[in-house]
């Protein structure tokens, strides 16, 4: 059977790939920074399941001391002029667009028929991580396709992932780190206090109140920890539940429902939703960390103000 | 009280634009000891979790393919595809991304989209290319605010139209909570409850790109003054 634990050996592979080409890249002044960085990034992929949590916690405080002292580089050079694309682009034309679109499509088909698939009983891959199996797969299958069409040198794979990754950087890596922030915050019951304090100066006997504070304390909070499955259970325990469904008997499945998509408004306007918003400006390349935030906070705000009103008039509808 | 400390942390950390992973690591490591851990079971509690979060780095595994396909000229292509289309405008390229990428996610297909496979190599390339088309070639400035537009609807329009598929991450997580406290409820009653939201969304942000090749005509006007 397929499980996340051979996809994390092929990441921590990939990232070792990356180490190597970064050690043997004398254009980057800071390049045994980023040997250390991607090279102990790997071996949490290949070996984080076997070693003590103790060894994992201090393999990633090294990461960290080698992202934040002096930094990491990045090596020049190397990749395509703006001509050579453009001439990659005009003799291969469409076709390139085969591999890139082959990644989405068959992740959609893993998703939707790995599940039924069954070699000797057992299932083909983990079904509760089919998502990420048949994102993994599907991404060999369009590097083979991707081969097969433009014949490169067999190396050239892992050097284009280290030119993207290095322009990414240390923010590849935020992303878990925040995931990792949220289970500490929820071991030490970050969010008891938080609900504890709104109950205590919040005036909560008015309906409207309550709703009020309930999906703005979902956006805010989900801001803090930097996703709203985080926030969900904290504020619905503290504030959704008691108040607004036992005392003004309003309708948990509306509540859930509208506060859930509450959160998702906060996760449009914070920089602990690494992923979705500091990623993609290192991805595309944008000099402020926070232009799609930026982007995003009237839409966020606005649609906020309109989920207010929507549990307003539909929560209590009975 | 003490236990917000790490809270306080990340905020004053952003708002210094220190290194985040550093804020991040001192947050954490600051939260475990104020709950009342001693250190080395802090460092082993964070080791931990890191460890379990690992999935979330499976997307790079796109990176050698999307490279590859860069540097045979991926993105150059996506350019000249809507140079072809005459029609075609960054608000209007961007309205057409927002409209699939949330019908497709509402229909649980979430993975067809995405920053490092869709939106880098081909939807910001596309929306540049449709401005380039327009009015030439582009300020730094106005390059940059189409891409965060790009990366912009890629989230809204996944976020606001995931919750209408039943067996989304956040609609089992919602049902899975409201079990564990006695209520009892349906995955489709949940599901349909989002659809007034996603129609809000819809509607607000595609008003915007709607506005946005008015602020983009605007911004290049004033720039030619200037020159």
């Amino acid at each position: 059977m397929i499980t996340l634990e051979h996809i994390y050996w092929l990441t921590g592979l990939m990232m070792a790939g990356v180490a190597l080409v970064n050690a043997r890249d004398f254009t980057n002044p800071r390049r045994f920074n980023n040997t250390a960085f991607w090279g102990i990034y790997a071996i949490t992929f290949l070996a984080g399941s076997y070693l003590p949590d103790l060894v994992n916690g201090f393999l990633v405080i090294g990461m960290v001391l080698v992202a934040s002292i002096r930094g990491l580089g990045q090596g020049k050079g190397e990749s395509a002029t703006r001509e050579e694309r453009e001439e990659g682009a005009r003799r291969w034309g469409n076709k390139l667009f085969i591999p890139a679109l082959a990644i989405p499509f068959v992740t959609v088909l893993g998703t939707l028929f790995f599940k039924k698939i069954t070699l000797n009983g057992s299932p083909l891959v983990d079904v509760k991580q089919v998502t990420v199996i048949s994102l993994a797969i599907a991404t060999l299958i369009a590097l083979a396709l991707g081969m097969a069409m433009l014949r490169p040198p067999l190396s050239a794979p892992i050097r284009e992932a280290r030119r993207l990754l290095d322009a990414v950087g240390w923010a590849a890596v935020l992303p878990q780190m925040l995931a990792a922030l949220g289970a500490l915050f929820a071991i030490a019951g970050v969010g008891n206090v938080v609900s504890g304090l709104a109950q205590r100066w919040i005036p909560l006997d008015n309906p409207f109140v309550v709703v009020l504070t309930y999906t703005i304390g979902m956006a805010v909070f989900t801001m803090i920890m930097g996703n709203a499955f985080a926030a969900f259970p904290v504020m619905t325990a503290g504030i959704g539940l008691p108040l607004i469904v036992q005392r003004f008997g309003g309708d948990p499945t509306t509540m859930a429902a509208i506060g859930m998509l509450s959160g998702f408004c906060g996760t449009l306007m914070t920089p602990m939703a690494a992923n979705f918003n500091i990623v993609p400006t290192a991805l595309l390349e944008l000099p402020d960390e926070n232009a799609v935030i930026k982007v995003q906070i009237p839409t966020a705000l606005l649609l906020l103000a309109a989920n207010i009103l929507l549990m307003n008039f539909l929560v209590f509808r009975r | 009280m003490l236990t917000l400390i790490g809270v306080a942390i990340v905020v004053i950390g952003f708002v210094l634009r220190m290194n985040p992973l550093l804020v991040v690591t001192v947050a954490g490591l600051a939260t475990g000891i104020a709950s009342g851990l001693g250190p080395l079971a802090v460092v082993a509690a964070f080791g931990k979790a890191f460890i379990t979060s690992r999935y979330v780095a499976i997307v790079w595994l796109v990176l050698p393919v999307i490279g590859l396909l860069e540097h045979a000229g991926l993105k150059e292509r996506a350019r000249s595809v809507v140079a072809g289309l005459h029609a075609a405008t960054t608000s209007r390229v961007l309205l057409a991304y927002f409209a699939i990428r949330q019908v497709t996610a509402a229909l649980g297909l979430t993975s067809l989209g995405g920053h490092a496979q869709m939106v880098r190599p081909l939807i910001a390339p596309m929306a540049e290319g449709a401005a380039e088309n327009q009015y030439g070639e582009l300020p730094k400035r106005v390059r940059y605010k189409i891409r965060a537009h790009a990366a912009a609807v890629d989230n809204i329009a996944l976020f606001f139209g995931e919750d209408i598929f039943i067996a989304i991450g956040s609609i089992l997580l919602i049902k899975g909570f409201l079990d564990q406290n006695g209520i009892h409820v349906e995955p489709t009653q949940l599901a349909i409850w989002a659809i007034p939201t996603a129609i809000c969304a819809f509607v607000i942000h595609c008003t915007r790109l709607l506005l946005l090749d008015r602020s983009l005509r605007a911004e290049l006007a004033r720039q030619q003054d200037k020159a």
